[in-house]
């Protein structure tokens, strides 16, 4: 895996200057609701909160290349930056901390399960790679369709590609050359599981060979690199080359979640080790090298990220619960009892 | 029920369904069928013979061997505006797709609020009877029906397959439609013709009486209704009722037909314990305490695990109409 | 000779077609060897042949279709070489794998299995059903009255429902039979050991007490009313006096003679009480005759103590004493049982707080002395623990209106109020 470091030369990939700033905020936005997350856990107000710190440059570059009002994007619940990347307002991230009844689920979902079905964010429940299947499913609409132009872009981590239905899924999705990215978001550990663990192989993208697909490993640390991979992949996707098996590789730098403690399983000097490969200061430095921003842009827009984040956050925190009998609505589209 | 005309048909359960997926392929473009052996063989007992000629293999899919995704697929092509009907060979074999069929669809409507829907049809043969032995015979029903956010039909007269497989291929909601294989061949009757259904959640009483309520479903109705026919030869007056829907299931032809009567009994294959027969039991007991001359009483399979392959044992677990008849007649003498 | 039937061919395969016969009749066959092929809406199949012989007839012919176990065909069997003599084969009837095989009969019958739904209806029939019970009650219909025509005897719905439609039944009566139970024959239902599913015998007794409260609801129109009485001081009086009296007349000192004297008193002053309902008019009785309900056994009796007014209270312990002592020896005679005017019963002695008395056959109304019960009761606005004893009274409303009954109940309890704590007995 390619080290980072400060290139002398951008390759911007086609990228404009307002572009590059777009994701360099988007990645300011994850990071702050992300310590707001914890920080509102700490205090007591929200009983869980999952961090995605490392994942930024992933989802900066993967959000950049989705085609809004296309693509369909089937997530997993470290994904908060890409399902804002492609529309989902600020808003709904503190409302499903906070579990009011205006968040989209109704305050059914734990934190960090969206679902956005006008912006074509599926809905996901918190079980592992069993939402695998459900991107081919789409995927396959959009194929049985006809409807070139469209991809569906499906993400998990290094974890859910030991699970069967992944496996599956995959199969299926290489047998009939579906319109469907497949990104995992390789942050080297599965709760406490590490990647030696969880296979025998060093490179996730080898599974792709398997079934008959083709691989592509990125430093997921790196948002342009990352972009210029997804835009590629979804490309081949949308216009009927078939999937893609997309390997992002970055660093999960904080727990699990608030309930896990990672001192149990990992030093602070491991953490430390991949420190280099925060996206966030590593992507800062580099617009600001190559004058894409100066350093007080940077704070402006940090400031700015912080005035948003504080804004939803009391706006969803004055909000409502959801009522009780609200526990007993879309069971079906009638009645909820089992007997008539 | 809308008859849209007044022609009908004598077909056995075989072809009610294949017909009436045949008229919902050709009706909506978004209607296909998933599984495995479904398109060049045209299912193991030729339901699909000849569908994937007509509406083509994107349409008519012959699946990986993955029951898992078979269902996972189809959830993620309801949720994105097709209708599919996804096939499991054998009820046996349902078991992987459990994780998609509990933990997703059936939850899609409610942890998303409305926001996406799973608008699924689960098709699968079970029942017993056919020497099919440990991994072909058994009856799933009780696994499943546990689960808010399922529907589960059990029809077995051809009438009924048609008017609920239709039900389910319109329902919003996903439905575990359940074909009992011992009934394939073995029931005729007589189908109208056109486009009906049959709400999901209705019970039909097959055969009137008023001295015992006898509730079943599948293939024992069939046994039932023909132990009731030989014991009103001894005016001995048993009501059949066929539940057809096992959820939802449908409290008021029961309760009407317990308080006429006031003895029920529930027959059905699948294991007592935790069975059908447990839930109905308990409804009855706290709607119609003061209506019942008599205890509640059950005939099931044994809670064993499945039936054998050598022709006494699977003799043994099945129920034979004899021992329903004299069940029936002992409990109108009580 | 062995026949052949149409195999079943697949799991749900109904019936068959034979295609093409492989043999014709005369040929040899091998056992296993090919000799007609089949074929059903699954699956074709050459079927192979279960014994060794001679094709002797073909029954179905080429294109027809038959039902899976229908004869297809005769073999004539020729013993395996080297068994050494032909024996009779057993007819094989399948040839194939066969759905319904001629199994050796198990029997399986007897010992209960998971599966049949067997109840332990001894259990059951302890008690009646939930359904028995309310039509019953809804119907008022006295279960244990009835023969019951379910299984061991049980009473059934239908058989309540019957009763109640057979005419219209007396309402349960309340009545007051102390059952002083002697112990039941062995494995006989009596009345004082009555065993559920079972009948127990109407004695000669029964059947009168049975007429008797059947007519007198029949023609009194029944009426009932009460009054508390605080018997605080009465009861102390007599519990002042119960020790003497046991020891110098050799029997108790209830509350009963203390009454029946309240009692004399109030006829006296309220004569319509002491009276009957007849045709030509009411009859207006001269005598105080009060009969004291007596339960015992499977009787109730009402035995008389005459001319109740010329006794004291002492006097009207001692009659009644004689009187119970008599009953329940079995020696009352028939002066002791008839003439009654009025009838006392002390259903407190049982612990009853209320009741609702059947007027004993003529006799205008019918007082029962019910528990006496320390109660808190408002005395000058204050509250005070009194001891209180409710009367109540059934009345011929042919006889006696409300301000009648009213006014002899006032009295009574005016009376009963003002004895005690001490006086003479």
């Amino acid at each position: 895996m390619a080290k980072a470091i400060s290139t002398p030369a951008l390759e911007r990939h086609g990228l404009s200057d307002d572009q590059l700033r777009w994701m360099l905020r988007n990645m300011y936005l994850q990071r702050t609701l992300d310590n707001r997350g914890f920080q509102l856990n700490r205090q007591g107000k929200i009983p869980f909160a999952t961090g995605s710190e490392g994942h930024e440059g992933i989802h900066a570059g993967s959000a950049l290349a989705f085609a809004r009002g296309r693509d369909i994007l089937v997530p997993y619940y470290r994904d908060m930056g890409l399902c804002i990347g492609v529309g989902m307002p600020v808003l709904q991230v503190l409302l499903s901390m906070f579990a009011r009844a205006k968040d989209v689920s109704g305050g059914r979902q734990f934190p960090n399960h969206y679902s956005y079905h006008s912006l074509g964010i599926l809905s996901i429940s918190s079980i592992i790679a069993a939402h695998c299947p459900h991107a081919v499913g789409a995927a396959y609409a959009m194929k049985l369709r006809n409807e070139s132009g469209r991809a569906v872009l499906c993400t998990f981590g290094d974890g859910s590609t030991s699970e069967g239905e992944w496996h599956e899924s995959v199969n299926f999705a290489a047998i009939h050359k579906l319109p469907i990215v497949f990104l995992c978001e390789n942050n080297e550990w599965a709760i406490s599981t590490p990647r030696a663990a969880q296979m025998a192989i060093e490179n996730i993208i080898d599974k792709a060979a398997g079934y008959g697909l083709p691989g592509v490993k990125v430093d997921g640390s790196d948002p342009i690199a990352t972009y210029a991979v997804m835009r590629e992949a979804l490309e081949r996707a949308r216009t009927g080359g078939g999937p893609t098996l997309v390997e992002a590789t970055c660093y999960r730098f904080l727990s699990h979640t608030t309930d896990d403690d990672d001192r149990t399983y990992r030093t602070r000097e491991e953490i430390e080790r991949h420190r280099h490969l925060d996206p966030v200061p590593r992507f800062e430095a580099l617009l600001v090298e190559h004058g894409v921003l100066t350093s007080d842009d940077a704070s402006k827009m940090k400031k700015d990220v912080l005035a948003e984040v504080n804004a939803v956050t009391d706006q969803a925190e004055a909000l409502p619960y959801p009522a009780p009998e609200e526990l007993y609505t879309n069971v079906y589209e009638g009645a909820y009892a089992p007997w008539l | 029920m809308a008859v849209a005309s007044t022609t009908s048909t004598v077909m056995n359960n075989v072809e009610a369904v294949r017909n009436t997926l045949y008229e919902a392929l050709k009706a909506d473009d978004r209607t296909l069928i998933l599984g495995e052996d479904v398109g060049a063989r045209g299912n193991v007992f030729l339901i699909t013979k000849g569908f994937i000629e007509e509406f083509g293999p994107e349409r008519i899919i012959d699946t990986p061997l993955a029951e898992a995704s078979i269902v996972g697929i189809a959830i993620g092509m309801a949720m994105e505006g097709l209708r599919p009907i996804a096939e499991i060979q054998f009820a046996d074999f349902i078991y992987p797709a459990f994780n998609q069929i509990v933990g997703e669809a059936a939850k899609t409507r409610y942890r998303s609020n409305g926001d996406y829907t799973c608008p699924l049809v689960i098709r699968t043969p079970y029942g017993g009877g056919v020497r099919g032995a440990l991994s072909h015979s058994v009856s799933i029903e009780a696994l499943f029906y546990h689960v808010p956010g399922l529907k589960i039909v059990a029809p077995s007269f051809p009438a009924d397959m048609k008017g609920l497989l239709n039900a389910a291929i319109d329902d919003p909601d996903p439905v575990l439609f359940l074909e009992h294989k011992k009934t394939y061949r073995l029931v005729k009757g007589e189908v109208p013709a056109g486009h009906y259904t049959i709400p999901i959640g209705k019970a039909e009483i097959k055969h009137p009486g008023d001295q015992v309520t006898v509730v079943s479903y599948g293939l024992y109705v069939h046994q039932a209704i023909e132990a009731a026919t030989r014991l009103a030869g001894d005016n001995i007056s048993v009501e059949v009722i066929d539940l057809r829907s096992i959820r939802p299931m449908d409290r008021t032809t029961i309760l009407e037909s317990v308080r006429k009567t006031r003895k029920l009994l529930i027959i059905h294959e699948d294991n007592k314990f935790g069975g059908i027969g447990a839930e109905i039991s308990a409804m009855v007991v706290e709607e119609a305490f003061f209506d019942l001359d008599a205890p509640i009483r059950r005939l099931c399979g044994p809670d064993v695990p499945a039936m054998g392959y050598a022709a006494t044992l699977e003799e043994e677990f099945m129920i034979s109409t004899d021992r329903m008849a004299n069940t029936m007649r002992e409990m109108v003498a009580f | 000779m062995t026949t052949i039937t149409m195999p079943q061919l697949g799991e749900t395969v109904t019936e068959g077609t034979v295609a093409q016969w492989l043999k014709k009749p005369g040929d040899a066959i091998e056992k296993y060897e090919s000799f007609v092929e089949v074929s059903t809406d699954k699956v074709n199949a050459e079927v192979p042949s279960p014994v060794s012989g001679v094709l002797r007839e073909i029954i179905c012919k080429e294109g027809e279709t038959v039902a899976t176990g229908a004869p297809i065909a005769i073999i004539d069997e020729v013993a395996v070489a080297g068994a050494g003599g032909a024996e009779p084969s057993p007819v094989a009837a399948h040839a194939a794998p066969a759905a319904v095989a001629a199994a050796p009969a198990v029997v399986s019958n007897g010992a209960p299995r998971g599966g049949n739904g067997s109840v332990n209806t001894s259990e059951v029939l302890r008690g009646v059903s939930p359904a028995v019970r309310r039509l019953a009650r809804e119907h008022h219909v006295d279960v244990s009255s009835l023969r019951g025509t379910g299984h061991n005897g049980r009473v059934t719905a239908n058989d309540v429902l019957a009763a109640a439609s057979r005419g219209p039944v007396a309402p349960v009566a309340v009545t007051r039979a102390a059952a002083v139970a002697a112990p039941a024959g062995a494995g006989r239902s009596t009345y004082a050991a009555p065993v559920p599913g079972t009948l127990v015998p109407l004695s000669p007794a029964r059947k009168i007490i049975a007429q008797r409260m059947v007519e007198s609801l029949a023609t009194a129109p029944h009426a009932w009313t009460m009054v508390e009485v605080d018997v605080s001081n009465v009861w102390a009086w007599r519990a002042k006096a119960k020790d003497r009296f046991q020891q110098e007349k050799g029997q108790p000192l209830t509350l009963l003679p203390f009454f029946i004297h309240a009692v004399v008193g109030a006829l006296k002053a309220n004569p319509l009480l002491n009276a009957r309902f007849t045709d030509e008019g009411i009859y207006v009785e001269s005598r105080y005759n009060i009969g004291i309900a007596v339960g015992m056994d499977a009787n109730l009796v009402v035995p008389v103590i005459r001319d109740a007014d010329t006794l004291s209270i002492a006097g009207l312990a001692i009659a009644a004493g004689k009187l119970v002592e008599k009953a329940r020896a079995g020696k009352l005679g028939a002066d002791d049982l008839t003439g009654g005017t009025f009838t006392v019963n002390n259903t407190g002695a049982n612990g009853s707080v209320l009741s609702k008395p059947i007027i004993n056959g003529g006799q205008a109304a019918i007082v029962t002395m019910e528990a006496v019960v320390k109660r808190p009761v408002v005395i000058a606005d204050a509250i005070a623990i009194r001891s209180i004893m409710n009367v109540c009274l059934s009345l011929d409303h042919r006889v006696i209106d409300g301000t009648a009954s009213n006014a002899f109940l006032n009295h009574l309890k005016k009376s009963l109020e003002a004895m005690g704590p001490t006086g003479d007995l």
